[in-house]
């Protein structure tokens, strides 16, 4: 049994600032991490991933971007380096090749069990992301091709006929269309979504919500909180270009509704597809009214505001025949969610999510990071990781000190 | 726009609160709608709508409510009442509208008067056997809504697509639902 005051689980942009400002405390600590630093980086992402944020907004505790590219869009396995280094960078206290497989909390502590060994500490931070793919339980016929976006890797891995892409958030978008372009027939199944441009009024669209505050918008300060969290991801792609649903028409994408079924052999999707889009329509005009509002206030010199066409909705097809000489292949871009199966009963809920507040479970110096919309909008994003991980080591540092008092 | 003088007549605090509770005893949030249907004659029918379960409990309307249902004389029949397929459209402009009233409501909207016209195509060569390839039911459904409120346009349109994407009869039409029919 070895000690420590802290144990952070894994080592991923969370963990490593969580390290970082438990350092500045002087709050002895170990980060376990599963397989290595920046682990779901290296194993978890397709060929031609980039970032949706900018280099620039790559911040995390005590780094920001020096390169000559702010602008820029990092690819994964740059991402997984640049992380690596702030690891060595930060001599954060990192052992790699842990799997944390218990964890179990008792007067003074937490007993956390690993498959190398069981490690005694007074709080514990789970920064293990999103690893785990979340993918519906739909009957697909046997000689359909299926995989995760989280197992895609290129065009080239999936057979040569048609093939549906389920979910229009920022990794079904982008698969949808480079399948497209490989020249594959391309049906993408739209549920909700989060349309964006990628520049407006001559910026990137992420510096007016970055620069207005969107971002900094509080976790308590949001009127349905469930429905923000569980919001999918901007529809963005690393780059210059944006890529919502009318240009992947324009690419020959066809669209329908959500996957709803699948039944004798046939994908059927949901008739919504109008209102979704009209949904989302209506979202993004409101997100493009609040940044006018806030340019016109802060005196900000821009391009003048516009306005986008609407989502072109075609009269989607219901039904689409799945199998051989039509759809032979499904990518399930339907999001991915934490493994928190390790930890206790008294901090998930019935359908096994965390039951937090900003972070701050119920189980006293248990924390959570890495989280949508965990404490802030910011903490979707690798940028979040900083402010959250500050918070919470105050919190958690306030914790140590009042158990130590109620110990004396 | 202020909410405390907005009275659409919906109680939003108790539908918020119903949420609340439900998330102390989801069980009490499994319902069950009930309806007999039973045979006149001809192509008339009579439903009847009384009790429910729901809230842990059984629970019952404010009275029995009755329902004919019926053909008309241009298909040689009766016109008792509606057709069945004309309850579908009364069901998705009542459900729409009654998510309106509650959103607007929620978002301190006052409405001053909501009319939905409701429309859908069917092509009869479906039920009457004539052609396989042509399905029994609607082949579309348009809801076209005249709002006048004390809002703009983009919030009377969001008000309108928050109400489709909570509302029952838009997913029991847009959505496959199992359904099983049994002789006892």
């Amino acid at each position: 049994m070895r000690h420590t005051t802290t144990v952070v689980v894994g080592a991923g942009h969370s963990g490593l600032a969580m390290s970082r400002h438990l350092a500045a405390r002087s709050i002895d600590h170990v980060v376990l991490e599963r397989g290595g630093v920046a682990h779901s980086w290296r194993t978890q992402r397709w060929d031609s991933l980039r970032l949706l944020t900018p280099n620039w907004m790559t911040r995390l505790p005590g780094f920001v971007y020096r390169g000559d590219d702010p602008e820029g869009h990092l690819g994964a396995p740059e991402v997984a380096r640049l992380i690596e280094d702030y690891a060595a960078e930060s001599a954060a206290p990192v052992l790699t090749g842990t799997s944390v497989t218990a964890l179990s909390a008792d007067t003074g502590g937490y007993t956390v069990r690993t498959d190398r060994g069981t490690w005694r500490a007074r709080s514990v931070v789970a920064a293990t992301g999103l690893t785990v793919p979340v993918r519906p339980a739909l009957p697909v016929p046997t000689d359909v091709v299926t995989v995760h976006a989280a197992d895609y890797r290129n065009p080239g891995r999936l057979p040569t006929g048609g093939v549906l892409v389920v979910g229009a958030s920022a990794s079904g978008v982008q698969i949808a269309e480079e399948l497209r372009r490989s020249g594959r027939d391309v049906t993408l199944a739209v549920g909700e979504h989060v349309r964006m441009p990628r520049t407006y009024r001559g910026r990137d669209i992420l510096w007016w919500m970055d620069a207005s505050g969107l971002l900094d918008v509080p976790y308590d300060a949001v009127e349905d909180l469930a429905r923000v969290r569980n919001l999918p991801s901007m529809q963005l792609v690393g780059g210059r270009r944006t890529l919502d649903l009318n240009a992947l028409t324009a690419l020959g994408v066809r669209l329908t509704g959500r996957l709803v079924g699948i039944q004798a052999g046939r994908a059927q999707f949901s008739g919504s597809l109008p209102n979704v889009c009209a949904l989302a329509d209506l979202k993004l005009g409101r997100l493009l009214d609040t940044i006018d509002d806030w340019a016109d206030r802060a005196g900000i010199v821009a391009e003048p505001a516009q306005r986008y066409a609407p989502t072109a909705v075609p009269t989607p097809a219901l039904t689409a025949r799945l199998g051989a000489g039509a759809i032979e292949s499904i990518v399930w871009a339907t999001g991915m969610r934490a493994d928190l199966s390790w930890l206790e009963a008294d901090v998930v809920d019935r359908r096994g999510r965390a039951v937090h507040d900003g972070g701050v479970t119920a189980s006293p110096g248990l924390y959570l990071m890495g989280l949508p919309f965990l404490r802030r909008r910011r903490s979707t994003l690798i940028d979040g990781a900083g402010a959250d991980a500050h918070d919470l080591a105050e919190h958690l540092a306030g914790h140590l000190h009042t158990a130590v008092r109620r110990a004396s | 726009m202020t909410t405390a003088l907005v009275d659409n007549g919906v109680n939003v605090e108790a539908l918020l609160g119903a949420r609340e509770a439900f998330a102390d005893a989801p069980e009490i949030a499994q319902f069950q709608w009930r309806s007999t249907v039973s045979w006149v004659g001809g192509t008339h029918s009579r439903g009847e709508v009384q009790t429910f379960h729901g809230f842990g409990d059984e629970q019952t309307h404010r009275s029995r409510f009755a329902f004919d249902i019926d053909h008309p004389l241009q298909f040689a029949a009766q016109d008792n009442g509606i057709t069945p397929v004309e309850y579908v459209l009364v069901a998705l402009g009542g459900c729409l509208t009654a998510g309106i009233a509650a959103v607007a409501q929620q978002r301190g909207i006052q409405l001053r008067s909501v009319q939905a016209s409701v429309s859908a195509e069917m092509d009869l060569h479906g039920i009457l056997g004539a052609d396989p390839d042509v399905r029994n039911g609607f082949s579309s459904v348009r809801v076209d809504y005249r709002i006048d409120a004390d809002a703009t346009p983009a919030e009377i349109e969001a008000l309108v697509a928050q109400s489709q994407k909570r509302s029952a009869v838009y997913d029991i039409l847009t959505n496959p639902t199992a359904v099983t029919v049994t002789v006892s």
